[in-house]
């Protein structure tokens, strides 16, 4: 019996073992590029290795079963007559409700990082002049944050195409151009069916629904070019439709800021 | 003049065709219509599994280069139409609803027959309705979840053909549900009580509220929608004034729902195959019946998480995040009871077997990624991504597909009497098996790294992986092959497989193979314990 309760430890901490080796040294994901992208990727290793523990255990589970419960040639009858064990039922009940817990507030406390529950702040000088609803995505800004905050953006989609528009700066760019480290506000709306704004490196998607407009914030942190993508299927080029964000140093971002720039036309 | 009737004649039980040709006649006999689902069914399955081919082989390269786009995005619809509505909800349901329920029961047939005839001829129809639309004006080309605007501009003729055909699934879902609760409630043989039922009554039971529950909202949404369409109304349509995210809130009441719709059954299925073949009893009856009625009331609540991604205020988000992950909890309850049952048995390994062992490893995978997906900040990132196509593959082929198989191996020598062939059986199973985890394991890699789900072209870093998925698509058609020719060398030329062949106690295997019209030739047995393995009582049978 002593024997047999060592080689369960021993297949457990073995089972922990991988897990985490896998959770710890497998890279799944593409590369960090905003603020958001180590929270994210700090619950997805969690998961992963929260995920693989039980993966691993149920399948040694079952194939150990298979192998050590097969009917041999010689074997009649039935196996033992056991209908249930409360107690085993109650402890597999109450451990995963715990677990399973955990990672919801666990996750909750990510979300809250990322700074999804925030309030949305309606005096946001992007707003001012819409009295519509605004939904909201991830927010990653504070209230105050967000009023001192001067790069917003509005963006609208329409098939199959984004286009971004610098009301600062009075023009319109097919390309996203953004400086490093600064928080970046979108107001987001679209012309004719459900689209949505996906940038993988930054971890973050937000739809873009007509008629009502959402909004979504992040920091880049790393300079580049990444793959801005609509995510939900609107029509028959969905698949072609793409754009880039490029994530520059602040003096090459103002340098093309102010060539884009146009006069302001006072009617 | 006096015309004599026959007295036979008017019994309408002659009128009947026999042999064969009763599976294509309106038969009121519920092992009929069980058979009719289930073969009607499988004939969809392989028209969806073509469609599902066309999009691998499209995805074999970045470009879109197979079909043209809208072509490709009519195949996808398609595709998640025909495995949803025509394929799993009915054979899941219909098909082994029908031929075991009022086996379990106790009963000669289902409450209604004639509504049970009726839920099964609304299938044909529409399913060909909806794969003729084809040839209109083009299929329905909003994917299956038909979401405006993009259903309300797209070509209309394919989109409305769409929505009547879900329609009267639906409706024939609706039949079958009712027909299910009426039949376990009302028509238990005396004597027999709830908790002695085998848990496929139970599944049944959950799944069936489930369908009442839920499918009107869907009837009622996609009605709106038609006008939408065709009557210029605005709904959902935000020209006029409509809202997109009604109808997906909507839209999810019914449709996450449905994931269980197919799944319980699954549930119930593998509750039936498993004891039989470990010889021993299922572990823990009263908390699965427990955790089967705890997953129907979580999934009708947990809709919105489909929905991270639209406009969802957050403590909404949060919400629907804590329920989601509980469900993760009567699910855990049932696949360690699967596991506890398989301990200490005497398992025969054969195909029902490794099938069912098959569908545990892959719906664990998929109830993982599941929990990981209702967290709101993981799923921002993954949602609409090639990992939700995984996830669902993993829960809804890998799980319950896999136990359709499963339950063919275990019901094919009731049904017709006849052996299936174990060798080819369990080829099938090696083969779908690696098919399956090598076509979408990898595409869980895809959507984290930034393919999006419905695509003709994406970026073509991601080839060599989507070649991977293809290949196993192609191991997947291919593992049909086994299955159907040891089908028909079965139903031909199998080995006799006798009254009982498993030994089992359940009450479907009381009976003759295949079971006479109203199922016993006298009183229907009473059996109080369905699974009692290692008893007296699975001594005594042995002897009858």
């Amino acid at each position: 019996m002593l024997n047999k309760n060592i080689y369960l430890i021993l297949i457990i901490s073995l089972v922990f073992a991988i897990s985490f080796w896998i959770g710890f040294n497998v890279n799944l994901l593409p590369a960090e590029a905003s603020i958001n992208a180590p929270i994210y990727d700090e619950l997805f290793k969690i998961l992963f290795i929260i995920g693989l523990i039980i993966f691993i255990g149920m399948t040694i589970a079952v194939i150990y079963s298979l192998f050590k419960f097969r009917k041999r040639n010689d074997q009649i009858g039935d196996g033992i007559a056991l209908e249930g064990n409360l107690s085993l039922e109650i402890v597999w009940t109450i451990i995963p409700s715990i677990i399973v817990l955990l990672i919801g507030l666990y996750s909750y406390n990510i979300y809250d990082r990322m700074g999804g529950m925030k309030e949305l702040n309606h005096n946001h000088e992007m707003m001012t002049s819409n009295t519509e609803k605004i939904w909201a995505g991830i927010s990653q800004t504070s209230e105050n944050e967000i009023a001192i905050n001067n790069l917003s953006i509005e963006v609208s989609a329409m098939q199959f195409a984004f286009l971004f528009n610098y009301p600062k700066g009075n023009f319109i760019s097919g390309e996203l151009h953004v400086p490093v480290d600064q928080k970046v506000s979108m107001k987001m709306e679209s012309k004719d069916v459900i689209h949505a704004f996906w940038v993988p490196e930054f971890r973050i998607k937000q739809d873009i629904i007509p008629g009502q407009p959402t909004i979504l914030n992040f920091t880049p942190t790393k300079v580049g070019k990444y793959p801005i993508i609509c995510a939900e299927l609107c029509g028959p080029y969905h698949g072609g439709m793409r754009a880039s964000i490029i994530v520059e140093e602040e003096s090459d971002y103002n340098e093309w800021f102010n060539k884009n720039k146009k006069p302001e036309v006072n009617l | 003049m006096t015309i004599s009737i026959d007295p036979q004649k008017t019994n309408s039980e002659s009128l009947q065709p026999k042999g064969w040709l009763r599976y294509f006649s309106f038969s009121l006999d519920h092992k009929v219509i069980g058979i009719q689902y289930l073969v009607c069914g499988f004939l969809f399955y392989l028209i969806g599994g073509t469609l599902a081919s066309a999009i691998r082989i499209e995805l074999a390269s970045p470009m879109s280069d197979f079909m043209p786009r809208d072509v490709y995005n009519q195949v996808l619809t398609l595709h998640g139409t025909i495995m949803i509505f025509l394929w799993i909800v009915p054979v899941v349901n219909g098909a082994f609803g029908n031929y075991l329920i009022p086996f379990y029961v106790g009963a000669r047939d289902m409450a209604f027959p004639r509504l049970n005839a009726v839920a099964f001829w609304l299938i044909p129809p529409s399913g060909l309705m909806l794969v003729a639309s084809y040839f209109v004006e083009g299929a329905a080309q909003a994917g299956w979840t038909a979401y405006p605007p993009l259903s309300i501009t797209t070509p209309q003729s394919g989109q409305i053909i769409w929505i009547l055909s879900v329609l009267l699934l639906g409706g024939s879902s609706i039949f079958g549900g009712i027909n299910f609760i009426a039949t376990i409630i009302k028509l238990r043989r005396p004597g027999l009580k709830l908790m002695q039922l085998p848990m496929y009554c139970w599944a049944m039971l959950g799944t069936s509220l489930l369908v009442v529950l839920s499918t009107p909202v869907l009837a009622g949404t996609l009605i709106l929608l038609s006008f939408d369409i065709i009557a210029n109304t605005g709904f959902f349509n935000p020209v006029l004034g409509g809202n997109v995210v009604v109808y997906q809130h909507l839209f999810w009441f019914y449709s996450h729902p449905a994931v269980y719709i197919m799944v319980l059954p699954a549930f119930g299925l593998v509750s039936e195959i498993l004891p039989v073949h470990a010889r021993k009893p299922l572990f823990g009856y009263t908390t699965m019946v427990f955790s089967i009625m705890g997953i129907v009331v979580l999934g009708l609540v947990v809709w919105a998480h489909h929905m991270f991604t639209s406009g969802t205020p957050p403590w909404m988000r949060l919400f629907f995040t804590i329920a989601t992950a509980f469900i993760a909890v009567p699910t855990g309850i049932k696949f360690f009871n699967w596991v506890a049952t398989l301990w200490g048995g005497k398992i025969s390994i054969n195909s029902a077997m490794l099938f069912s062992c098959g569908f545990i490893i892959n719906f664990v995978f998929g109830g993982i990624t599941g929990v990981a997906l209702a967290q709101v900040p993981f799923d921002i990132h993954v949602h609409d991504t090639y990992f939700v196509v995984a996830h669902f593959h993993y829960i809804v082929y890998g799980g319950t597909v896999f136990i359709i198989f499963s339950s063919i191996y275990h019901w094919f020598p009731k049904v017709t009497g006849k052996m299936l062939n174990e060798k080819l059986g369990i080829l099938h199973f090696i083969i779908t098996f690696i098919g399956f985890n090598l076509c979408f394991a990898p595409q869980h890699w895809l959507g984290l790294n930034g393919m999006p789900r419905r695509v003709a072209e994406y970026d073509p870093q991601f080839q060599f992986v989507n070649q991977i998925s293809s290949l196993g698509a192609l191991l997947m058609a291919l593992s049909t092959i086994p299955f159907l020719i040891n089908v028909f060398l079965s139903v031909r030329n199998g080995k006799d497989a006798g009254d009982n062949p498993w030994n089992a106690l359940t009450p479907e295997w009381l009976t003759s193979s295949p079971p006479p019209v109203e199922n016993w030739e006298g009183e229907a047995p009473l059996v109080e314990e369905p699974y009692g393995y290692g008893k007296e009582i699975s001594e005594q049978n042995k002897n009858i």
